[in-house]
């Protein structure tokens, strides 16, 4: 397969990026999107170019590392996927490939295609834990009953990878899937109710703070993230704001 | 301004405010609606409407604050917003996972405004100046006179069958969201928002409807 490939390349945070257009020959529809990116680097390097930088690591899906706005959209085309788990069969010959890093004023570009994503972490730190004490005296979590569907809830918002991509679609940059996914894995769950108050209250407050956009219920960030997580965790902690609001 | 500082409260105000209208646009086409059948209805509709004191003097300036504080919200969230991707994609697939309407919500909405300028010259100043300005006296026999006489012009009736498209679009997304931004997002949600599509359609629809009934048929 022949690809033209335009590359967002930014030297460092400070500098000024521009697209550059690199051609690509040889790849097969088995590779994964990373794996094209490896064959580039090999020439580049080969040639004594600077290899494009990106972000990855388990490349199997569950670190939420690899990230890539590929042809306008967060993990490329396909649905339920990550980017080192999208095919390049999910492409034809002669196309030309759009890669840009995530863009949002809370995600920086470091360089090339990483962004710094430590956003999610600060969110995360504000709130997204529950407070257990682990000297020897914990108790069983499965000795306290969960109800069926709020544990299927719970888990499914859990799986929530932190990759970004959300931020990424929604056309305001808005973290609220993300930080909904982390308060709702707790609000559903008995363990989650001691802190139920603060957390939703803090982590807002942080995801504000990192200069996210507002969601405009769009629902691009539903369709693009590649676990499948739901707009119902976004009711669920609007609710949960509001109550926590309410109760002062 | 507490609450409204932050993302979520800012979020539910633009629900609240913005359902608050819809209601209000309900209560509006009702009465229109009367002057294709009786304008004696809708005199005395529009009588009650404009001399009652309670709707003088709480339910018009509440109605006013909220349409101001909906279009202010709904700048001051798209500015944030703005400012929340200062560097825009060279390539973005919008359409790939969102509606055009959610997306351009502040289009509509800034159209929706221009009409509402076009509404208040029309009817809402030559009202109060009638009223509160010139001092005249009370007639229940002049409303349906106005509306008719306002939809003579093709240019005007086409401006706002113009806006009654946008006001659609604006509330086929508007409305059905609403609910999701309140925090109501159930099978019951489902149905809800089911019927906020019909309704962000069948309103306006039957706005135009009374426009074009006026203009053809005077």
């Amino acid at each position: 397969m022949k690809l033209t490939l335009k590359i967002w390349r930014q030297e460092n945070a400070k500098a000024k990026g521009a697209m550059k257009t690199y051609p690509i020959d040889g790849i097969e529809g088995d590779m994964s999107f990373l794996e094209m990116l490896d064959v580039l680097n090999e020439e580049l390097i080969n040639k004594g170019e600077v290899p494009v930088e990106f972000d990855h690591d388990c490349r199997e899906g569950i670190c939420g590392s690899c990230s890539l706005q590929i042809n306008g959209e967060p993990h490329g085309p396909d649905r339920l996927v990550t980017t080192c788990q999208l095919h390049m069969r999910k492409f034809n010959d002669g196309d030309t490939i759009v890669i840009e890093p995530f863009r949002a004023t809370a995600f920086p570009v470091v360089t090339d295609l990483i962004v710094d994503r430590t956003a999610f972490d600060r969110i995360q730190h504000a709130g997204g834990y529950i407070s257990v004490n682990t000297s020897g005296n914990t108790i069983d979590a499965n000795s306290i009953p969960v109800n069926k569907h709020d544990a299927d809830d719970s888990f499914n918002a859990a799986t929530c990878i932190g990759c970004g991509a959300c931020v990424a679609a929604c056309k305001n940059a808005s973290a609220m899937l993300f930080t909904s996914a982390k308060v709702s894995q707790y609000a559903l769950l008995p363990q989650g109710q001691v802190e139920a108050v603060e957390r939703v209250e803090n982590m807002v407050r942080q995801m504000d703070l990192e200069g996210f956009g507002n969601c405009t219920n769009t629902g691009a960030c539903e369709i693009e993230c590649p676990k499948g997580i739901s707009l119902e965790n976004i009711a669920r902690m609007n609710r949960e704001y509001l109550s926590a609001t309410s109760k002062g | 301004m507490g609450i409204i500082s932050s993302s979520i409260a800012r979020k539910v105000a633009m629900a609240l405010s913005g359902l608050f209208l819809v209601l209000f646009l309900g209560q509006h086409f009702t009465i229109n609606l009367t002057s294709t059948f009786s304008p004696e209805t809708f005199n005395e509709f529009s009588h009650f409407m404009g001399t009652n004191f309670l709707v003088q003097a709480i339910l018009q300036p509440v109605l006013i604050f909220g349409v101001i504080f909906h279009f202010v919200m709904g700048f001051i969230l798209e500015i944030r917003n703005r400012s929340a991707r200062q560097i825009s994609y060279v390539s973005y697939k919008g359409s790939a996972n969102s509606s055009w309407v959610s997306r351009n919500m502040i289009y509509s909405g800034i159209v929706i405004l221009a009409f509402l300028g076009l509404h208040f010259y029309d009817f809402w100043f030559p009202e109060i100046a009638y009223k509160y300005i010139e001092g005249n006296p009370a007639d229940a026999t002049r409303y349906y006179g106005e509306l008719v006489e306002k939809f003579h012009s093709p240019v005007r009736t086409g401006l706002y069958v113009l806006s009654f498209i946008f006001l659609a679009l604006h509330l086929y997304h508007g409305f059905a969201s609403s609910f999701q931004s309140v925090g109501f997002n159930n099978k019951y949600a489902t149905a809800l928002k089911k019927f906020a599509k019909v309704y962000a359609i069948a309103i306006p629809a039957g706005f135009i409807f009374i426009a074009l009934f006026h203009h053809f048929n005077h």
